[in-house]
């Protein structure tokens, strides 16, 4: 059977079952088992690609090629290590009175669900399936960041609804245009909005319909990566929301987003011709490092400045792919995979962090190693990953964006520096507190999940040290097919 | 006859940015809807027309699903969650209303100035439909960050995705089956999802005051 077709029915199905025993104590070890599944049916379709290359499914209605099979692969198992860590997380939230049934079983079923939009976004071919993956994804988690109910929690949802929802309606503005610019020069009998029929037709593509679909497009999907000034939304939804959904939405959702982006990115280039929508994204990129960065000076929730550092990062990302040529493109998929891998692990210690002090106020936890040595040092190393300390892997792919930019364009170079500077000094000054010193936490009632936070910051270690053959492959073919200068 | 159609489309396309404006203008919820359904009836109209105009079968079902969705069921839930969080206020907004329509008409200026190269380029029938469909889009944004209250923000947002849909039925025909079923059935769940939502910002703030809604801020 077609590994994909089980990628897509396992979530399903676990989105199903849940809804209906979600809530009963075992639900979470079910939650557990189907992202098990969905990992293991993504191995295969990745076993699948190594050995065949390239692989179109469903009458060319799904494409896996480089540039998305490591994001199918990076999606699952974040998944899975995010479920084990819901494990004992949510478990704790429940016994403090935070979840009813009710609502443990919308968790469930719709974190299922989620995963299930991921990976159609990621998979699919068809560049209007893409949009409504995308919004049904969007969906899905204003679902999540409203389960506890609370007045912050409601208002982060609206705000994250509304200014996401009116993003992505540009986006399909983007897209209708995109589909008038491709039905004037792809052959009737072909489908004009799989992405491949585009690709393959992309320098025929009309300038002036695609230059303003691009806009759109990024305007629209860049508002679901977290760029600035349209990311207001982001900081909320991750320090209302589960910390498992903020762990999801940095981990992945930002990183589907600017998947979609690129896609159109290498279309637009292809019609355009010029450097129009890589200085569209440097443009942005370099405005959310500089506004990601210094907005971390003022945070005193925890979880909200981790978001802040998110959206730096994915600001660096973009101004990667907006550069384009072979080392930064290769550095941009590289920074995606570790950044998901060590922003997930920061949130995980993070949330075990928030729990035991009881609190998500920075100032009201300290001294974390003294109670609880593996949350503590699982924080500590976690946010010299996500720093970009060698040898973890953002320093990899930061130092290869760096000194990229320092051919290509050496005046981006000191406004980046100037971001990472400011970034490492907030951060650092924040965390040293929390986890040194004089602690003033307890215990919790259940051991936390840390086998996930190990696990993510080992994968970050080794691909700073080491990158397996075949992902190295992956991303040198995908950085050839995103292109640029 | 089909001279007569596309002016008969023209005709629809303006009958929708005075439904836009009138939406800016307007003050009791009630009556919003009221203009959401005849701005739905519009695109269903007009829908059919280029249906018929160029022959294309799909447009009639995507009309029927608009019609469907957008002038019977979402105005029904709609009414309902009126009368269920008994909303009987005159709407409040940020900007005086003169103001709002002097901006408005700006916004149509922009958007037509916007799309004029792109519609040059359409093969469709109605190229000049585009701007009005863009200014739409633009007008219900702007509809959307002027209104204090949680509904006409919400209304704002489908008369959005309406504005969207002509706008894909005039540049392109319409999408492509498939992409218009996600599509509604994204609105469908969206308008649920923010239906649960009024209820319960209604239930925590005991009025469905924006205002309410803006507590989270660094300090």
């Amino acid at each position: 059977m077609n590994p994909l077709v089980l990628v897509f029915a396992t979530p399903l199905l676990g989105s199903l079952v849940l809804a209906i025993m979600g809530h009963k104590p075992h639900g979470r070890n079910v939650n557990v088992a189907f992202s098990f599944g969905t990992l293991l049916a993504a191995m295969a379709l990745t076993i699948r690609i190594v050995a065949q290359g390239p692989l179109f499914a469903l009458s060319d209605q799904f494409f896996i090629d480089s540039l998305n099979i490591f994001l199918v692969t990076l999606t699952a198992l974040i998944g899975f290590t995010t479920s084990v860590f819901s494990r004992p997380y949510m478990r704790i939230e429940e016994d403090r009175g935070k979840m009813t049934h009710g609502r443990m079983r919308l968790y469930f079923s719709m974190y299922q669900l989620f995963s299930f939009c991921m990976l159609l976004a990621l998979t699919t071919n068809n560049m209007g399936i893409l949009w409504v993956a995308m919004e049904a994804a969007t969906l899905t988690t204003v679902l999540l960041v409203s389960v506890y109910r609370t007045p912050a929690s409601l208002e982060a949802a609206w705000k994250y609804f509304i200014l996401c929802g009116v993003g992505i309606a540009q986006a399909l503005l983007g897209t209708i245009l995109l589909y008038m610019a491709a039905q004037k020069v792809i052959e009737p009998g072909l489908n004009p909005l799989l992405w491949t029929n585009l690709n393959a037709s992309k320098l025929v593509l009309n300038p002036t319909i695609m230059s303003l679909a691009f806009v759109f497009l990024l305007v629209g999907y860049g508002t679901k990566v977290g760029l600035a000034p349209l990311h207001n939304w982001l900081p909320d939804a991750h320090a209302e929301g589960p910390t498992p959904i903020s762990a999801v939405l940095s981990g992945l959702l930002l990183n589907v987003a600017l998947y979609a982006v690129i896609r159109c990115k290498i279309l637009a280039d292809g019609a355009l011709q010029n450097n129009f929508a890589g200085n569209l994204m440097i443009g942005f990129g370099l405005l959310s490092v500089l506004v990601g960065a210094f907005s971390l000076l003022r945070q005193r929730d925890i979880k909200r400045m981790f978001s802040y550092s998110s959206i730096e990062h994915m600001g660096i990302m973009t101004f990667a792919f907006g550069m384009g040529g072979p080392i930064a493109n290769f550095a941009g998929l590289l920074h995606m995979t570790v950044h998901a891998l060590s922003k997930s692990a920061v949130f995980y210690a993070v949330g075990h962090a928030a729990q035991k002090a009881r609190s998500q106020i920075m100032d009201d936890i300290r001294g974390l190693i003294k109670v609880s040595p593996t949350v503590g040092w699982g924080l500590m190393m976690g946010t010299l990953a996500i720093l970009g300390m060698p040898p973890f892997g953002i320093f990899a792919s930061e130092f290869l964006i760096l000194t990229s930019a320092m051919h290509q364009l050496p005046w981006a170079a000191p406004v980046l520096l100037l971001g990472l500077a400011v970034a490492f000094g907030a951060i650092f000054s924040r965390v040293q507190p929390m986890v040194f010193g004089e602690t003033n936490v307890k215990p919790l009632a259940h051991p936390p999940a840390l086998l996930p936070v190990f696990l993510h910051l080992g994968l970050a270690l080794m691909l700073g040290l080491y990158i397996p053959s075949y992902l190295n492959e992956w991303f040198l073919q995908a950085a050839a097919i995103i292109g640029g200068r | 006859m089909t001279d007569l159609s596309i002016q008969m489309i023209n005709l629809f396309a303006s009958l929708l940015l005075l439904l836009a404006f009138a939406m800016l203008a307007q003050r009791r919820v009630i009556n919003l809807v009221h203009i959401y359904a005849m701005q739905g009836l519009t695109v269903v109209a007009a829908t059919s027309l280029v249906a018929y105009v160029t022959h294309q079968e799909h447009l009639y079902y995507s009309a029927a699903m608009t019609l469907v969705l957008k002038v019977f069921l979402i105005p029904w839930i709609l009414h309902r969650l009126i009368k269920q969080l008994d909303i009987r206020w005159d709407v409040e907004t940020l900007i005086n209303i003169p103001s709002m329509m002097l901006a408005g008409i700006v916004l149509v200026v922009f958007s037509f100035n916007l799309s004029l190269p792109i519609s040059k380029l359409s093969t469709s029938v109605t190229p000049g439909t585009l701007g009005i469909a863009l200014a739409c889009v633009l007008l219900s944004f702007m509809m959307m960050i002027t209104r204090s209250k949680a509904l006409p923000q919400v209304i704002g947002f489908l008369s959005m995705e309406n504005a969207l849909v002509f706008a894909a039925t005039s540049a392109t025909y319409g999408m492509p089956m498939v992409v218009e079923l996600g599509i509604a059935l994204d609105v469908l769940v969206g308008v649920f999802i923010l239906g649960v939502f009024m209820f319960q910002i209604r239930e925590q703030f005991e009025s469905l005051d924006i205002s309410h809604l803006e507590n989270l801020k660094e300090e």
